[in-house]
């Protein structure tokens, strides 16, 4: 699948970084899959929030993760629930575990796999999606 | 004393309940104040002895003008509780006995109004500003979709099957038939249910609630007041409001929350709390009225609140146990969110107060104690126990 064919169909809203998660989604626009990581105890956490639940430090890291990970559950969408969603679908929608990043998961979509094909435990791997914007969205390709 | 010795449920009020955009020729304000009126005169009250409001999130009408509307001479008290959707339904009943057992108040109106053909639906896109960028460029919009996400993992752990899901929408059916305000009472087969159209896989149309319009209230007052009323009233036996550490905004957020919660409704602590002072266990519960925004909500509810174990909850359903009137735990006798009505829940508390009242149109024989649960896909819940005075 290349980077201009897009899963999703135009229309869809897209990110609206906040102070939290900024820092989140610049690196995304640079295909940089970084996720917060506390600088005192190590942990990490998504989404972005402004101290570690594990131990309340307010020092971070975007630590890079290596952009892998396994189908923690999935659905797929065949009701039109947005105005772009009509005439289009159905499109799956997974939570992706992370490798490398303590528990922390992402809602995406697996972009190369028919709708029946994706199932939990499915080994996924970083597509970065180019956006009309020009940054980049983090969708998934079966591993 | 606590609040469960000192407050009652003493009123209860609905407006009429249609269909999505079937109600148009009346405002959703005035199906709201037709639904306190009502609730009044079932106290048998003089509904200027309210003097504080109840409600929780996205309810549109401020007590200020539900006052005004209403002549009231005071305001006392004014409380929302935080959340989207039903979650803090059971929060606000908890929030009205509060206030009048501080003395706050005499009387307490909890209300919801909700015409999704006057204003915005529930099962389509809708902002969500706060965690919305992780979630809505993805394609995951709406409550089915989130709880389809938390649901799907549960048929993985526990080899949950759709057809608990269709025992849940049909036994709730077969209750709504016997409801005339019911929204939805046509006829439902499991084969209705397997052959209607795919929303969010596992989810079928028959998994998802209701589009309704209308409104409805409750009145809460001291016990002693409460003796001069009309009903018996309706104890509040325990109320409790409760989110599981890490859940944050759970299933509408990212689904970050703790792995070993993930497949639930966020409800086990509320469960510990509820229960705790309530001074009962699940078994001695008569009759349930649980939120059933999605019917997989229903399933994953049973297992947070002890009715069964984990992973119990689809085997629990499939055996006939939520049916009036013989199974083991009859549940959401007027048909629930999923046929008679979504007002997010207020609904079911009013039901639960039929069933203490001994006036339910699948009334459960000798009924003492009624669980009412309160939200689905949400972050916090709420839930209470009611009780025959």
């Amino acid at each position: 699948m290349t980077a201009s064919s897009a899963y999703l169909p135009p229309g869809l809203p897209t990110p609206a970084a906040d102070l939290d998660d900024l820092g989140f989604w610049e690196h995304c626009n640079r295909r940089e899959l970084r996720i917060q990581r506390c600088s005192a105890c190590g942990h990490f956490r998504h989404t972005p929030m402004p101290t570690c639940p594990a131990c309340r430090s307010m020092d971070f890291t975007w630590a890079e993760v290596p952009g892998t990970g396994t189908v923690f559950s999935h659905t797929i969408a065949h009701h039109a629930t947005h105005p772009a969603l009509r005439g289009f679908g159905p499109y799956n929608i997974v939570v992706v575990l992370l490798d490398g990043a303590d528990d922390v998961r992402m809602v995406g979509n697996v972009v190369d796999v028919a709708a029946d094909e994706v199932h939990i435990g499915m080994k996924v791997v970083l597509h970065w999606e180019a956006t009309a914007e020009g940054g980049y969205l983090p969708r998934w390709r079966r591993a | 004393m606590s609040f469960a010795d000192r407050t009652a449920i003493v009123g209860i009020g609905e407006s009429r309940y249609g269909k999505r955009a079937s109600i148009l020729d009346i405002s959703e304000f005035a199906l709201l104040c037709q639904a306190i009126k009502a609730a009044a005169d079932d106290a048998g009250m003089d509904i200027e002895d309210i003097d504080g409001f109840c409600s929780f999130g996205d309810e549109r009408h401020e007590p200020v003008r539900v006052q005004q509307a209403l002549g009231l001479p005071r305001l006392r008290f004014s409380n929302m509780v935080w959340g989207a959707g039903g979650g803090g339904c059971s929060g606000a009943v908890m929030n009205a006995a509060l206030a009048v057992h501080a003395g706050i108040c005499n009387s307490v109106v909890v209300y919801r109004s909700l015409c999704q053909g006057q204003y915005q639906r529930f099962g389509q896109y809708r902002p969500r500003p706060i965690g919305g960028s992780h979630m809505a460029p993805f394609g995951l919009l709406t409550p089915a979709q989130f709880v389809a996400l938390t649901f799907r993992r549960h048929m993985h752990l526990y080899g949950t099957s759709t057809d608990a899901l269709a025992e849940v929408a049909v036994a709730f059916r077969s209750h709504a038939q016997r409801n005339p305000r019911a929204v939805a009472r046509s006829p439902l087969t499991y084969e209705d249910h397997q052959a209607s159209r795919l929303i969010a896989d596992p989810f079928r149309l028959f998994d998802c609630c209701l589009e309704t319009d209308g409104a409805c209230a409750i009145i809460v007052t001291s016990r002693e007041r409460a003796r001069n009323l009309r009903h018996v009233p309706t104890r509040i036996l325990a109320a409790a409001q409760a989110s599981n550490p890490g859940w944050g905004l759970g299933p509408s957020g990212s689904h970050n929350m703790a792995i070993d919660d993930y497949a639930t409704v966020n409800s086990r602590e509320l469960a510990k709390a509820l229960f705790g002072m309530a001074g009962i266990t699940p078994s001695d519960l008569d009759v349930a009225q649980i939120y059933d925004a999605f019917t997989g909500v229903v399933i994953m509810a049973l297992e947070d609140f002890g009715i069964c174990g984990r992973g119990e909850g689809g085997p629990f359903a499939q055996a006939g146990n939520l049916r009036w009137p013989h199974g083991a735990l009859p549940s959401n006798t007027a048909g629930g969110l999923l046929s008679e009505a979504y007002l997010h829940g207020l609904n079911l508390v009013i039901e639960g107060v039929r069933q203490m009242r001994g006036d339910s149109t699948a009334q459960v024989d000798n009924a003492q104690t009624c669980l009412v649960t309160s939200g689905g896909a949400q972050a916090h819940k709420s839930a209470l126990i009611l009780a025959r005075d």
